[in-house]
């Protein structure tokens, strides 16, 4: 029965072999997809623990995604303002169409302004109907009480307090001006807050992946040691070490995966409760602002990034640790 | 199959378990390696599946120079030879059959002939009807033969057994070498080191006798 050649049968050795397998991808996909089922399987036999180790990747997964993500929001609800500075000037009541023309020109000719808009009394009074929910009470106004505005864009991207400032003197000094107004310095406060808010958040990102690392390159280095046994029977009998290693790195991609699915419910959740008070608060402003998740993007980006940290944590564990595991 | 050159093995700490043993055993011949417990057994067996590394000297197996060779080469080495150990190795988280396929599983062979090989291997080794228990329920002898079965499954060109029959009564003793012999009757070649002197003496095998780490008769070595 045993017969000692059956050379058609038996796979070549050494690099042969290596490279036969490795340039069959259906024994090489057979393979892995074998491996992939089996570390999957023992989660699932573990599953109590396997959960616990998920749950704080998962945490530490979906506080700096939602972090971001609200952030992301925020930016969203300051974005209906380009990013730029810009000046209102409002001009006096008795100013007419021509004149407001005339100064448009004008002041389009300004070094300092990059770009001006005419914003005539009617279309204001349209906008503002349609912005603030009072279209009734307007309607119900006979004349139209709003003046042109000079909607002032300046020519240099960061404007400088200071620079604004003497634009604006420049603005207040003309004889149609009836007020100028610097807008949205609060958008540009917000900006700044948000930028290190932002930063805030990548720190404790970045510090949070590495406690994700952490976390599974020690689950695989405890599984690693409660599978000595079999790691020793196994090199004994010829296993390589790619062999030894891949049902561990296949560990640190289901944690992963599973954590980022886990933290992928944890953000959906939290967006969904947060989504009722959110909309009443944006009501009480007149606006339809409601919270958005990208709930495709958030989990192929969770996805990723958690396959990731577990694939680099159970790397880091098996280098660490498998190599020095050797039959005595 | 198996030459040894002058080969010493000298542990960390200056004991020296083999002193400048030489021997040659031809493919497909079957020798037993005697000698009191210490005596330097295992130890030779090691240096052969390159568990342990000669200290001085020049080991071949199977016409390769394994002295000094590279970490990535030793699995390949390492599957033609089956060892059989004292205490088994057997994985008690598996049933009988997944630790008989387990060097079918490392060598990439396919489902199908995993299967064969593995219930062939077993039907030899008369273990078909308990290829779903787990080891542990099997009595020593059993258990012995799994590690047999193992050994044997992928059709090594070697077969290394160290006391393969340390904790067996004398009847299953003579099954497992019996086993053994019928083996090296279809071409492999079986060293097996024991200190079962009766056991060895009838059969008729060259003895390889080693004594505090030296070969005591060296004419033997050229079995």
């Amino acid at each position: 029965m045993i017969r000692q050649r059956n050379t058609r049968q038996r796979p070549r050795h050494g690099w042969q072999g290596r490279l036969q397998s490795m340039l069959s991808p259906r024994i090489f996909l057979r393979r892995h997809l074998q491996v992939a089922f089996d570390s999957l399987g023992r989660l699932y036999r573990n599953r109590v623990s396997s959960l616990m180790t998920a749950a704080v990747i998962a945490i530490a997964l979906a506080l700096p995604a939602g972090l971001f993500l609200l952030l992301d929001n925020l930016d969203r609800l300051s974005g209906s303002w380009d990013g730029q500075a810009s000046m209102s000037v409002f001009l006096k009541q008795d100013i007419t169409d021509t004149q407001a023309g005339a100064l448009l020109k004008q002041v389009s000719e300004w070094p300092e302004v990059g770009a001006v808009e005419l914003v005539t009394p009617a279309q204001a009074l349209e906008e503002f109907s349609q912005q603030s929910g009072f279209a009734d009470v307007l309607g119900a106004l006979e004349d139209n009480p709003l003046p042109y505005v000079l909607i002032v864009i300046p020519a240099s991207t960061q404007l400088d307090p200071v620079a604004a400032s003497a634009l604006q003197a420049r603005f207040t000094d003309l004889p149609e001006t009836e007020l100028a107004q610097l807008d949205l310095q609060w958008v540009q406060r917000l900006a700044a807050i948000l930028d290190i808010a932002q930063r805030i958040i990548l720190i404790i990102g970045v510090l949070l992946a590495l406690a994700v690392m952490l976390v599974i390159g020690n689950t695989i280095r405890l599984e690693i040691q409660n599978r000595r046994d079999e790691i020793v029977v196994t090199k004994l009998i010829g296993a390589t070490n790619s062999f030894v290693r891949q049902p561990f790195l296949y560990s640190g991609f289901w944690y992963g995966a599973l954590g980022a699915l886990i933290a992928w419910a944890v953000v959906e959740g939290g967006f969904w409760l947060l989504a009722e008070p959110v909309a009443r608060l944006a009501g009480l402003y007149h606006s339809d602002f409601s919270l958005e998740t990208l709930p495709l993007q958030l989990l192929l980006v969770l996805l990723l990034g958690g396959i990731l940290l577990g694939l680099l944590g159970s790397w880091l564990a098996v280098g660490r640790h498998l190599d020095a595991i050797e039959p005595t | 199959m198996i030459q040894f050159s002058n080969v010493s093995k000298r542990y960390p700490g200056g004991y020296e378990a083999l002193s400048n043993v030489s021997f040659h055993m031809e493919k497909g011949a079957m020798a037993f390696l005697t000698g009191h417990s210490g005596a330097g057994k295992s130890t030779l067996l090691k240096l052969v599946a390159l568990i342990e590394y000669a200290s001085r000297g020049q080991i071949m197996v199977d016409g390769e120079n394994v002295t000094r060779i590279s970490r990535r080469r030793i699995p390949y080495i390492r599957r033609k030879i089956g060892f059989i150990f004292q205490d088994h190795h057997l994985l008690f988280d598996r049933s009988v059959f997944d630790n008989v396929a387990l060097p079918l599983i490392i060598a990439g062979y396919r489902h199908q002939d995993i299967g064969r090989r593995v219930r062939a291997a077993l039907d030899k080794l008369g273990l078909l009807s308990k290829e779903r228990l787990s080891p542990i329920t099997l009595s020593g002898g059993e258990q012995q033969r799994v590690g047999i079965a193992r050994a044997v499954v992928n059709k090594p060109m070697l077969l290394l057994a160290d006391e393969p029959t340390g904790n067996l009564d004398p009847d299953l003793s003579r099954e497992i070498m019996s086993l053994f012999s019928l083996f090296n009757d279809v071409g492999v070649s079986v060293l097996i080191a024991s200190h079962d002197i009766p056991l060895i003496e009838s059969l008729d095998y060259p003895v390889l006798s080693l004594e505090e780490g030296r070969l005591a008769h060296p004419e033997a070595g050229a079995a």
